[in-house]
């Protein structure tokens, strides 16, 4: 079983967001970029395991992206997966990065792909299930647990308002959340080895992006806490009933 | 022509179903066209007819009792037909575990751009232009769909439901599925009976590390009766198995936005704020006078949470037989 993890660079979770060119552009400056905690964490580690216990023969990490990429990419090859592919095109709109992943994917024949529920920069937990639709393979959202016996896939995963199990044939794309895997801390020797590990970069497929960002605006700010004595939980109430309007 | 996918449960369309269709006449209106629901599984007809009063013209029904476990293949397949039989030039979904695998196939089968998110209705001004939320809620983007078709998924809870007047028509359809758009297996479904599910709850009460225990969480759930709210909690907490992970609000457990989130012994660290600062009113309940959450509260309470939380639960109670 050959294993495809998709990874996004994102900015780290304490990054002062911040817009400059008249709020038309994400301010980079002074900003550390991660490896997407969800990619991380729960989908590159799980498919980790499952090369160390036996089902995969392979893992291969994917990003699009430019060069400003790959040390994110360095990174996640430090916690190990035998090679990476950064993918050399614009990672603004979704189908694009979609349609990049689900073209390389199909030409290697991959028998997972792996994703994290949402990258945490732009929160739309798309790419997962468009690559599924391009490569018409089934579609796992949220798993917080997978497990792999011969070519089956037992999947536990949120859906509306509970959970389900489910089995499924390969190929299949799984997104990943909590409790599929535990975070691991890359170690000095994988580090090493992350440095002569192969990263290929590939041209990017002829996809036209269909959506882009054209501005930015922060939340309104809050006008200021009202504090309640503690002996007065009656006045709270009547606050949130009349003033808040939410009860 | 607009088309909308409502969900139900047993049934009944869920509020934010509702809410998306609501949404949709907004949009639909503006541009001069009409509404088609899309409907999938057991559903009374009845029931249907119902969305006339939230602006729908027609629902169409795919009754496929496959239909009746959610699979993201199969319920893409009927979305599209449904769009392509319309020629819907928007297709409207919810920004929920259902969503977030329905619409991006859908979206990547017909080309079609996506604002996944959605908390603003689309500028027609400016293209079309959506608003939604990104940096897990530390800002929000403005996306402009370039593609003929345009896919959107619509943020829960961000407008009010109201119900007018009107009656659907109800067609069946047929959406051409196979048994290969069912090769996933379901083993076992359990669903929270009773409850609030998180996403959809109008009212969150949430605890922290400031409850020492989860043994101290029987303060919480029975606030959280009262209110009829559902329970949430920081990532500590779920971290050290106090609470379910389901639980987990913040940048790297679940985004939420209530109207009312009442924060119990959390300080409120930049990555829990993230994944709550969309809620309406925030109440913030803790005893360090320092902690960063009072700065992003409507309301604050200064004390200790087993002090205060049972007294606001009493006063709740008492609000409550007033009203009666």
């Amino acid at each position: 079983m050959k294993i495809l993890v998709c990874i996004s660079q994102v900015p780290d979770t304490t990054a002062k967001i911040a817009f400059s060119d008249n709020n038309t552009t994400f301010n980079t400056q002074g900003v550390t970029f991660i490896i997407n905690p969800y990619d991380e964490w729960y989908a590159l580690v799980r498919a980790l395991e499952l090369k160390e216990s036996g089902p995969a023969t392979a893992v291969h990490l994917v990003t699009v992206g430019k060069a400003d990429a790959e040390p994110v990419i360095r990174k996640a090859l430090a916690l190990g997966g035998d090679e990476a592919i950064r993918i050399d095109a614009d990672s603004n709109d979704p189908y694009s990065i979609a349609a990049n992943i689900a073209d390389y994917a199909k030409a290697h024949n991959y028998d997972l792909v792996l994703c994290g529920k949402e990258s945490i920069d732009y929160n739309n937990g798309s790419v997962g299930a468009m690559v599924a639709e391009l490569l018409d393979m089934n579609f796992l959202g949220f798993a917080s647990k997978i497990d792999v016996a011969g070519t089956t896939v037992t999947v536990k995963r949120e859906i509306d308002g509970g959970e389900e199990t489910d089995a499924c044939e390969l190929p299949l794309v799984i997104s990943c959340q909590k409790g599929v895997a535990e975070a691991r801390i890359p170690n000095m020797r994988g580090i090493m080895a992350a440095r002569t590990k192969p990263l290929t970069v590939v041209a990017g497929a002829a996809v036209a992006a269909v959506s882009s960002i054209t501005g930015y605006e922060m939340p309104p700010a809050k006008s200021g806490v009202k504090m309640i004595s503690a002996d007065n939980m009656d006045e709270l109430v009547k606050l949130l009933h009349s003033e808040a309007k939410v009860i | 022509m607009i088309v909308v996918l409502v969900e139900h449960s047993q049934g009944v369309f869920k509020k934010k179903s509702l809410e998306a269709v609501l949404y949709a006449a907004h949009i639909a209106k503006e541009m001069g066209t009409d509404i088609t629901a899309v409907a999938m599984g057991n559903v009374p007809d009845s029931e249907m007819q119902t969305l006339g009063a939230y602006g729908a013209q027609k629902v169409l029904h795919t009754t496929d009792a496959r239909l009746d476990n959610f699979n993201s293949k199969a319920y893409a397949k009927v979305v599209v037909a449904a769009a392509q039989k319309e020629n819907a030039k928007v297709i409207i979904g919810l920004h929920d575990t259902t969503g977030k695998a329905v619409m991006p196939r859908v979206a990547a089968r017909l080309q079609a751009g996506l604002v996944a998110g959605a908390v603003g209705y689309p500028d027609l001004s400016k293209g079309f232009t959506v608003k939604k939320n990104v940096f897990s809620g530390k800002a929000f983007a403005f996306v402009n769909v370039t593609s003929d078709t345009k896919v959107i998924s619509l943020m829960p809870n961000t407008f009010p439901v109201v119900k007018g007047e009107g009656s659907a028509t109800v067609e069946q359809m047929e959406a051409g599925l196979s048994d290969a758009d069912f090769s996933v297996k379901v083993l076992e479904v359990s669903k929270a009976s009773g409850s609030v599910p998180l996403s959809e709850a109008e009212l969150v009460v949430s605890g922290g590390r400031g409850l020492k225990g989860p043994e101290n969480w029987y303060v919480l759930e029975a606030l959280a009766q009262e209110l009829g709210a559902a329970t949430a909690c920081s990532r500590p907490v779920a971290d050290a198995h106090w609470r379910p992970h389901g639980e987990h609000v913040g940048q790297t457990g679940g985004t939420i936005r209530p109207n009312l989130y009442i924060a119990v012994g959390i300080s409120g660290a930049i990555q829990h704020l993230a994944g709550v600062n969309g809620s309406k009113t925030i109440v913030v309940i803790n005893k360090d006078p320092e902690a960063p959450f009072f700065k992003a509260a409507d309301y604050g309470v200064l004390g200790d949470a087993m002090e205060i939380v049972p007294k606001l639960t009493e006063a709740v109670k008492k609000f409550k037989a007033g009203q009666n």
